[in-house]
């Protein structure tokens, strides 16, 4: 299963949550399978998503998940202590690991190899981490919404990457969309 | 300022490991209906250009940016006046709006600088030299 497989399947749960995508090809896939008001699609700025995300919990109430990558968590190591120590029980970090930079062209990342993101997120003090194979992240995630505590995914998926169109909508314009709609959820 | 930031009831105080980290919590503090703000060093400048311009500026989201200036009169370590010396110049590069409080009493227009960063949704820049902050 590649990451495309996994957000295909996630589509249905993620519809009913806030959600901040990671850069490049996942935004691109989410936007392209399942458009929501509710989906806030990075179009740079490599390694916030999860920083994006715990601001939103803990400024708000309803459900954050972000969506973010092995590649890009390795970019930002900084987020997992931040994100253990200043608990936000509505926040979801998934990370898809495919073991590899997949808006890039597939090269190589170290969690593919020997660093295990699950256990440096358990280091780093994180309480809930489950690592899963891509088919459980559906059924993962949406125990992780039911439980109503601060969890960190890692969903062990193949790389690779589908042909998809870029995202060509204005930032400011899915910005405010996505702003009127937490409070719209919030209200 | 720290202290008084970890006191102070309506603050909500995020201690993150690295800049860009900060602005991407302030960004989703955004979102969610809140008015954030980063305390940095001007150091931070050079490190969180890519953030500024590809999230702060790129997604028009106000953030007020309270900069401790290394590198200025006072400065005992030499090599924070190399970044002092580019911190201005970057500011300007990036268009982002800049104010230094040099002197006691400057403080005074930090109310009109924030109405005008949440105004204008831009990321702005407050620089405190150490002949404000009273020294090392």
């Amino acid at each position: 299963m590649v990451r495309s497989e996994i957000i295909r399947d996630i589509a249905p749960i993620l519809r009913d949550q806030l959600v901040v995508c990671n850069i490049g090809l996942p935004s691109q896939e989410l936007h392209m399978i399942d458009d929501q008001a509710s989906n806030f699609y990075m179009l740079g700025t490599m390694g916030l998503s999860s920083s994006i995300g715990l601001g939103l919990a803990l400024a708000q109430d309803k459900t954050v998940i972000s969506i973010d990558g092995d590649g890009s968590v390795l970019t930002n190591f900084g987020t997992l202590p931040t994100i253990a120590n200043n608990v936000a029980d509505n926040f979801i970090l998934l990370i898809v690991d495919n073991g590899s930079y997949g808006s890039t062209g597939d090269q190589p990342t170290y969690a593919g190899q020997k660093t295990s993101l699950a256990a440096v997120a358990k280091a780093c003090g994180c309480e809930t981490v489950i690592e899963c194979q891509a088919e459980e992240t559906g059924a993962v995630l949406k125990a992780a919404i039911e439980s109503q505590k601060m969890t960190v995914i890692v969903s062990k998926c193949e790389s690779g990457n589908i042909k998809v169109p870029v995202i060509t909508k204005d930032p400011a314009v899915i910005r405010d969309r996505f702003m009127t709609e937490v409070a719209r959820r919030n209200a | 300022m720290i202290d008084a930031v970890e006191k102070e009831p309506s603050i909500y105080h995020i201690p993150s490991n690295k800049e860009d980290e900060g602005m991407g919590l302030c960004a989703g503090a955004f979102m969610g209906g809140k008015r954030p703000a980063i305390i940095m060093q001007n150091t931070a400048i050079g490190v969180t250009v890519n953030t500024l311009v590809t999230l702060t500026q790129f997604y028009r989201m106000p953030l007020p940016m309270l900069i401790s200036y290394r590198g200025e009169l006072k400065e005992p370590v030499a090599c924070q006046v190399e970044m002092a010396v580019h911190t201005k110049a970057l500011l300007n590069l990036l268009n982002i709006p800049t104010y230094h409080f040099h002197k006691s009493g400057d403080e005074e227009e930090l109310d009109a600088i924030l109405k005008y960063t949440f105004m204008c949704n831009k990321p702005v820049a407050i620089l405190t030299d150490a002949t404000f902050w009273g020294g090392y």
